[in-house]
This record gives structure tokens, sequence and C-alpha cells, in this order.
């Protein structure tokens, strides 16, 4: 705890030192505590836990346009040593051109349209330990150009290091019977971590069709497994190289968004496809009030072998959005994931309100409330939460 | 006998435009307000909201706001968040259209996300407040049918009162406006609202005009109130400045995604 403190003091000091060159600098801090519904199916996990994390970013712009962000991140967890984990989120200068500009350092991309899954999503590993809705990202080292045209925008990467998923640890929660031992990752490519993967993609907007369609050649950013016979029975992720083409469209009618993601992968092994497809529709202003109910309807299929590791490989995904749209912005996200194949269901909560100018209160969590036991997501049956999580913005 | 040719013709002329007709009246006071309206190129301002419930408690927002107009088509606009902090960096690009729905784009900075969404439906609250998104758009001249209704003084100042009926009624969340606009400049100074069962719902009062460019009129202060919940929104407009060699690259997905 007094690690903490002063942690998060001295970083409190470092503020008014970076705010006198001129470089714009805010972030968040936040606390979190996590309850969770069972006690826990594993020997040495804790039941619940909190945990403190800061987010900053310093930025820089010069009078050409050009400018340089860093964005470090840090979490302080109070029950897996695995969670207490720092990343450099942003750090990077942008240059920028007429009809052209350039990244070169460490930047976030998202790919995709829809709200439960986000399967053609690549550039980016997934910070599984910030959440589980996959929207949490590492930061990944790239080199990018952008060139825009009338007749599109192409952007190509180079991806010169490759960022390991990271994983809880023994003591943490949201994890299977066996642990992952991350520290002895194996790599297909003899390059590891520094094989350069490379990336390319098309996107454009035509009336009311937004489109994309890309073509990436590298490491899989989803692990597969391996048993570790020798040791204390740990899995070891295994990375390996793919050659992934993805799609994403989505056509905007009224009040409907029709959504589309696939992709198509080939590995050393076999070859192998996943999409996802579905709608959003929102009704305005419901009876005579301010209120937005947004109505949400996905399909999943994904028939890749990390599917067999993922909460979504043959599922029904609904939504119900609801948007106060009052002064402190009130929203709740209701959903509810319905395995196609076996009787497993799950429901998510997520919900926000805005304290004042500079605090938020965020609630969300999960049910697994019914999970068939030949589902891979059987491991996280004991592990239904609710998380709280208060922000301070700076 | 001369004098009372000319005097029968003017009645005559003057009937034939009574009877020709509140519709086409009201049609040429708006299409003169947006010609007075047009030509300013592009422009960037800051904008400071106060938002007051029924007690009087505030809270504020602060968005910046870049403008192109364009010739053949409604203008681009770029609009992004300064606070409430936790929507800081969050920016919004609209294409209106003179008769089509607009295109809009939403940038969320913490997911670096760029996300499409429907804009037909222009009811909702901007930011919470009392203003509708469809209150803070460009007003497209073909989206409304007009009706010339009397002249009338606003705080001492001759006024003409056109209403605006929306021609997709779906989509809008007013039965009808009626606007006051002075007679001298084509200045909006008075607008209220209506809502579908055709009950007064809000008023707008704008002031504070200031010329820019020798031509323009811009308001630097709009008061609107809600006459059914009580709450009240000011929108405080400051900072415009024009000719900033804004171009089309400047609203693009690409630009939403480098702002800060």
């Amino acid at each position: 705890m007094t690690k903490m403190v002063v942690s998060a003091a001295g970083l409190m000091l470092l503020l008014p030192a970076a705010s006198a060159y001129a470089v714009d600098v805010q972030g968040w801090l936040s606390t979190e505590g996590s309850l969770f519904t069972e006690a826990p199916a594993y020997g040495e996990q804790h039941r619940n836990n909190g945990s403190l994390a800061m987010d900053m970013k310093g930025y820089h712009a010069f009078a050409t346009g050009s400018s340089i962000t860093v964005e470090p991140f840090y979490r302080l967890d109070s029950s897996d040593p695995n969670r207490t984990h720092g990343d450099l989120r942003i750090g990077n200068f942008l240059y920028v051109a007429d009809q052209w500009q350039v990244v070169a350092g460490v930047d976030k991309v998202f790919w995709g349209v829809t709200e439960f899954v986000h399967l053609v999503d690549i550039i980016n590993q997934t910070d599984t330990l910030e959440s589980i809705d996959g929207e949490e990202k590492l930061g990944q080292p790239m080199i990018r150009l952008t060139a825009w045209r009338d007749w599109g925008t192409l952007d190509a990467f180079l991806l010169p290091y490759f960022r390991e998923r990271p994983f809880p640890g023994k003591k943490g929660r949201l994890r299977g019977p066996l642990c992952i031992d991350d520290t002895k990752a194996a790599f297909e490519s003899s390059a590891g971590k520094h094989h350069l993967d490379l990336a390319l993609r098309y996107s454009h907007t035509l009336g009311n069709w937004d489109l994309g369609l890309y073509q990436f050649y590298g490491t899989s950013r989803d692990p597969l497994f391996r048993e570790n016979e020798s040791e204390d029975h740990t899995l070891i992720p295994y990375y390996q190289q793919i050659s992934q083409t993805g799609t994403d469209l989505q056509y905007l009618h009224d009040q409907w968004l029709w959504k589309f993601e696939g992709l198509y992968q080939t590995g050393k092994k076999k070859e192998s496809g996943a999409l996802v497809f579905g709608f959003e529709y929102t009704l305005v202003g419901i009876g005579d009030s301010k209120v937005d109910l947004g109505m949400i309807g996905e399909y999943v299929f994904d028939e890749r072998a990390i599917a067999a590791n993922s909460l979504y490989n043959n599922d029904m995904m609904l939504g119900l959005r609801i948007n106060l749209n009052n002064p402190a912005s009130t929203e709740f996200l209701f959903g509810l994931i319905q395995d196609m194949r076996r009787d497993s269901t799950a429901f998510l909560l997520e919900c926000s309100h805005r304290l004042n100018n500079s605090f938020k209160l965020e609630l969300s969590g999960v049910i697994f409330c019914q999970i068939d036991p030949t589902d891979p997501a059987s491991v996280y049956r004991d592990d239904s939460f609710l998380k709280a999580v208060v922000m301070y913005y700076f | 006998m001369k004098v009372l040719l000319v005097l029968c013709s003017l009645f005559f002329c003057c009937g034939q435009a009574h009877a020709a007709t509140a519709t086409e009246k009201g049609y040429e006071i708006i299409v003169e307000a947006d010609r007075r309206a047009s030509g300013f190129g592009d422009y960037t301002m800051d904008m400071e909201m106060i938002l007051r419930d029924r007690a009087k408690q505030e809270s504020h927002r602060s968005i910046r706001s870049r403008v192109l107009e364009i010739a053949s088509d409604g203008d681009k606009s770029l609009t992004i968040f300064d606070s409430p902090k936790d929507v800081r960096g969050t920016a919004l690009l609209t294409f209106s259209h003179k008769l089509d729905d607009d295109d809009q784009w939403l940038y969320l900075p913490a997911l670096k996300r760029v996300k499409r969404i429907s804009s037909s439906n222009k009811s909702g609250p901007f930011m919470g407040s009392e203003f509708a998104y469809e209150d803070l758009g460009s007003r497209e001249v073909e989206k409304y049918s007009y009706r010339y209704l009397a002249d009338e003084d606003v705080d001492q100042i001759p006024c003409f009162v056109v209403e605006l009926i929306p021609k997709n009624t779906e989509n809008s969340g007013y039965n009808r406006i009626v606007s006051w606009l002075d007679q001298k400049a084509y200045r909006v100074v008075k607008e209220d609202y209506y809502d579908p069962k055709n009950r007064l719902l809000k008023t707008l009062k704008l002031h504070d005009y200031r010329l820019y460019l020798g031509f323009l009129w811009k308001a630097h202060h709009l008061q609107m109130v809600n006459h059914q919940n009580g709450k009240e929104t000011d929108l405080l407009l400051s900072n415009f400045k024009f000719n900033n060699g804004l171009t089309d690259q400047d609203f693009n997905k690409n630009s939403l995604q480098r702002l800060q």
C-alpha cells in the first residue's frame, strides 16, 4: 500500500514539471474493486481484488502539424502479481503531409465494426488483464504510412516487434485450472518476437457504406497452448505464423447499422475462417423522453483452433444499450451471450455515470449463469463478478 | 387620374403578393437569410455550454469547432470536446447534405476507434443539454417548407416571423419552428420550437451579434429555455477565426484520428 501511495505521489509531482515545457499533459487515475460471487475454483486464487491504475498522456504539437505523443500506463493489483503491470500504450512521432502521414513508434490501431467481438482487429495485442471484452490493447511498435485520395485510404504497416499476450497469474481469477507460463512462450518463427510482421489495409466510405479490406503476414496475436509436462503443469503459449485476409463492412440505413466482419487465415497446419455479422438499431427519444434505446443483435462463428479458448465460437449475442442523455451521460449496456451448440449462457453489464467534471463511476460485470461442462468457457463458471471503478481525470 | 392608376396598380400588386402567398414570402426570406450567411469559406471557434437544471445547478462543457463551407452541398464540420474531462478528445465529424441524411462519425480516443453513427434522427439532446443535434447543425433550406406569418417586433427590432415545417417529420423532434428574423440583416433573433403534439417546447434567443468579414453576422450568446422541463442551456461562442485555409483534407476519418 505504501508503495502504491508513493508512486502515485511521485507521478503527481512530475506533472507540473512536464507542463512547463509546453507539453499538454492529461490522464486519469482509477481505483477499482472486483467482487466475485463464488469462491475461487483453483487453489491459490484470491477471492476478490482491488487495484489502482494510472494512464498519463503527454502531447506536443509542432507548428507544422506534426506531433509527439507519449502515453504510459501502470496498474497495481492487490492479489495478482501478473496484473501489476505497466505498458507504453503510445509513444510515437507523427509526421503529417498534405495527403499522407507517417507514425513511427508505439501506437494503437482499431479495425472493425461489431460490438461484442473484434475479429478483424489484429495490429495490437489484447491486454487480457485489463478487461475481458478484448478492447484494451498493448502498445504496438510500428512504422505506419497512411495515404488518402478520392478513391480511399491506404495504410501500410511495418511491425518490427511482437507483443506477447499477458495472462493472469496463479492468484488471479478468470483463468483455467492450469496457469499460463508466459516466460516460456514459443514461436513458430525462428526470429521469435523480432519477426517483422507486415500489414496493408484499404478502407473507404461510399455513401452509406463503410468498408475495409486488409492482408496481414506475421505472428498470430492469439496463441495456442501446449502443456508443459516437465514441470508443475503449466501451459506454454505458442505463437504461429499466419497469413490473414480480413474485411469489415458496414451499411447505414436510417436508424439501422448493418455490420459484417470476416477473416480467412492460413498457417503451417491448416486454413480456417471466422465471421461475425449483425445489426444495431437505435430508437431516439423513447416515449416522450430523451432516452435513446439501442438494440444490438450479432452472430459469430469462429472455426479457428484458437476459438476453442474463446467465449465466442458459435454464439448469438443480444445487447440493449440505454442512454439517458442526461447531463451525467448515464449509460447502460446489457448483453446476453448464448452458445448455439451448447447450453451455455452468460450475461454482461456495463454502466457509466459522470459524477462531475473530473470524476466518473463505472460498473461492469459478467454472470456465467449456465455453462455447459464441455464448453471451453466452463473454466470460468465460478468467476461471475461485479467490478466498480472510480475514474479521476486530470 | 394618373395618381389613382398608380395607387390602383400598387394595390393590385400588393394584393397579388399577399395572395402569392405566405409560402413564397416565407421561402424568400429564408433564402435571403441563407444567402447572407454564406460565403465565409471556413471558420474555427470555441463554445462554452452551461447547462442549468430546475434547481439552477450548473454543469459546463467546452467544445472546439471547425467548419468548412461546401458550395454545392451542406457544410463539413468537426466538433472536438475538451470538457467534461472524461470525454476529452472525443470528436464528431459531420458532412451535412442538402437533401440526404448527414454523414456522421464519432471518434473515441480511448480505443482509437472511429464509429459511423446514424444521423437520420437528430432530435436527441446534444451532450445532455437543451439543444438538440438538429438545433446546432447547419440548417439546410431544402429540408423545410415555409410560411410567412407576420411582421412583429422583438425587443423593439422589427422582425419577419416565419414558420418552418420539417419535410421529414419522422426524423425531427419538432412539429414546427417559428423563427423571428430582423428585417434589416436577416439575422435570427428568436425561435420557438413546438413538439410533435404542437405544444410549445423550447424558446431560443440569440444575442450579441458581431460582424465578420464585412458581411457575416454571428451570434455569440444563445439562450435555450425548455418550457416543459424548466431546464436551460446557455451557449457562449467566442474566438471566431476565418480564412484558416481549411480544406477537405482537414475533414476526413484520418484527420479525426490525429486530433488532440
